[in-house]
């Protein structure tokens, strides 16, 4: 089963205890409370690795102190950390996390994902294409790498 | 035109809803808008369908006219009306270019181009009408010939970019064709004076004063001695050759950089349009479109650019394509992630 693994033995990290936040998680695009960084946090800490059955959250490829937000200026970005140097999921994960975002944040919102500085081999060449918006929206009509996505993303729904 | 002592303004005219997805592209239908001819506007879609929109004489408002579903399985990505109105092509990433004919306002689909491996990402008629050119995602470009009973025939395939092919556009008076590419380049293709194969003649990259990110467009302006294009490195470039050379059969003329726009917008510029009266426009992922035009202060033989006008939220999401009217009409199309098409007028009051 671990044949043929990008990272067969990843570390595994403890779960971030949950805060309380004072307003519904879900986004309500007419409530007058701004978007924070953790509450973009909560939407994605829970997406599954594409080949672990860890979160993202547990594998430590998003950090709550990777996301800057905006909300004045309707901008987050994300750097994530991908587990290994040469991960070849480095472009599904970043998929996984701007499909998300797409769908959880009002339309108004730009959103910048990005391999943190420094995490990854073709880190310039990763980060073009996930800010590619043509080269995205050809990926999320591919029938296999859409369900691809969404069963990584079907654990942050729960 | 003399912008001196006048105050402009880009005044929306419409917001024209139908598409149910991003809408990608827009083309003003040639010889439409004038002489009595109501205007008449194609917009393409992720929602896999081309909208035709027409100008009612009467009221001056724009109406949905046709919609071109079900033959494109995928996004509609760009879409080029033939010079003579008659025929309107149109690329997918469904891996097909279709051609439509305009039989008394019925569109039919009259050819199905099949070649590219993946996405279609650019369709262009040559000026006279007997040449279409597409690109896209496997890197390559594509030459088709129109032969009789709207035969298409593919007499190249150009190979040298090393990445998606993002737009394909011809010289507006001469057979070369221009591709800018995800590769940072733009590629300029000539056909050889004795045998009929197209080769490519220039690669304007970075050092040639070139963008340092994707290039997402390019235009040219009326006389054809100058283009301008657009990229992820956030400026707009203009590049110019010698026209005469040109016009005197030298497909080898090169280009050469004249100025770089940059500090105007500031998230990834998608689409820029030079109108018939010297106008750029350039519409972005920061929701804006600009206006620039060529500045009268500048010194002899340096062309510089001032800008012009500035139309923040110009669309709710990103503003993927502008083009001007092929008319003296002063309209601007646009087209928006927001799912709408928009028609602004440009007015003047000195």
């Amino acid at each position: 089963m671990n044949s043929g693994l990008i990272n067969a033995n990843p570390i595994v990290y403890g779960k971030k205890e949950r805060r309380a936040r004072t307003a519904p998680v879900d986004v309500d695009e007419y409530a007058a409370e701004p978007i924070d960084q953790l509450e973009i946090f909560d939407h994605i800490r829970d997406i599954k690795d594409p080949e672990h059955p860890y979160s993202l959250e547990e594998l430590k490829v998003i950090t709550e102190d990777a996301i800057e937000v905006d909300d004045t200026k309707s901008h987050v970005r994300v750097a994530f950390t991908p587990t290994v140097e040469h991960c070849s999921m480095a472009t599904v994960i970043g998929l996984c996390l701007r499909v998300k975002l797409m769908r959880c944040l009002p339309p108004r919102y730009k959103v910048d994902i990005s391999v943190a500085p420094g995490t990854h081999a073709t880190e310039a060449a990763v980060n073009k294409q996930l800010n590619d918006k043509e080269r995205v929206a050809a990926a999320l009509e591919n029938p296999n790498l859409v369900d691809m996505v969404d069963e990584c993303l079907a654990p942050s729904y729960e | 035109m003399n912008s001196a002592d006048e105050n402009f303004e880009l005044r929306e005219i419409q917001r024209l809803e139908g598409h149910t997805d991003r809408v990608w592209g827009v083309a003003w239908k040639p010889a439409t808008g004038v002489n009595g001819v109501p205007a008449v506007l194609a917009s393409c879609s992720g929602d896999k369908t081309v909208c035709i929109w027409e100008q009612s004489p009467a009221t001056g408002s724009f109406q949905q006219k046709a919609v071109l579903e079900e033959t494109h399985t995928r996004t509609v990505r760009s879409c080029m009306w033939s010079p003579s109105g008659k025929l309107l092509a149109t690329a997918s990433f469904d891996a097909t270019t279709a051609i439509w004919e305009d039989v008394a306002g019925d569109f039919e689909c009259i050819s199905n181009l099949e070649g590219h491996e993946n996405e279609v990402k650019s369709v262009s008629w040559n000026a006279s009408g007997s040449l279409l050119a597409t690109c896209g995602r496997d890197k390559s470009v594509w030459i088709w010939e129109l032969l009789p009973h709207n035969e298409f025939d593919c007499v190249s395939v150009l190979q040298g970019h090393t990445q998606d092919v993002k737009m394909v556009q011809w010289h507006p008076s001469m057979d070369i064709l221009f591709s800018c590419s995800y590769d940072n380049t733009i590629k300029v293709w000539a056909e050889d004076g004795d045998s009929d194969d197209w080769h490519c003649v220039q690669t304007l990259g970075e050092s040639n004063s070139g963008h340092s990110s994707t290039i997402w467009a390019l235009s040219f302006n009326t006389n054809g001695d100058k283009m301008v294009s657009c990229s992820d490195d956030l400026t707009v470039k203009v590049w110019g050759a010698d026209i005469m050379r040109m016009h005197s059969g030298d497909g080898n003329v090169p280009w050469a950089h004249l100025c770089t726009l940059s500090g105007y917008h500031d998230r990834t510029i998608f689409s820029v349009h030079w109108s018939r009266e010297g106008i750029i426009a350039s519409g972005a992922a920061d929701d804006a479109i600009r206006l620039f035009v060529e500045s009268i202060d500048g010194l002899v033989g340096e062309p510089s650019y001032k800008l012009l006008l500035k139309k923040e939220k110009a669309h709710d999401m990103d503003v993927n394509a502008v083009q001007w009217g092929s008319t003296e009409n002063s309209l601007l199309a646009s087209a928006s992630d927001d799912g709408t098409v928009k028609i602004w007028q440009l007015t003047s009051s000195s």
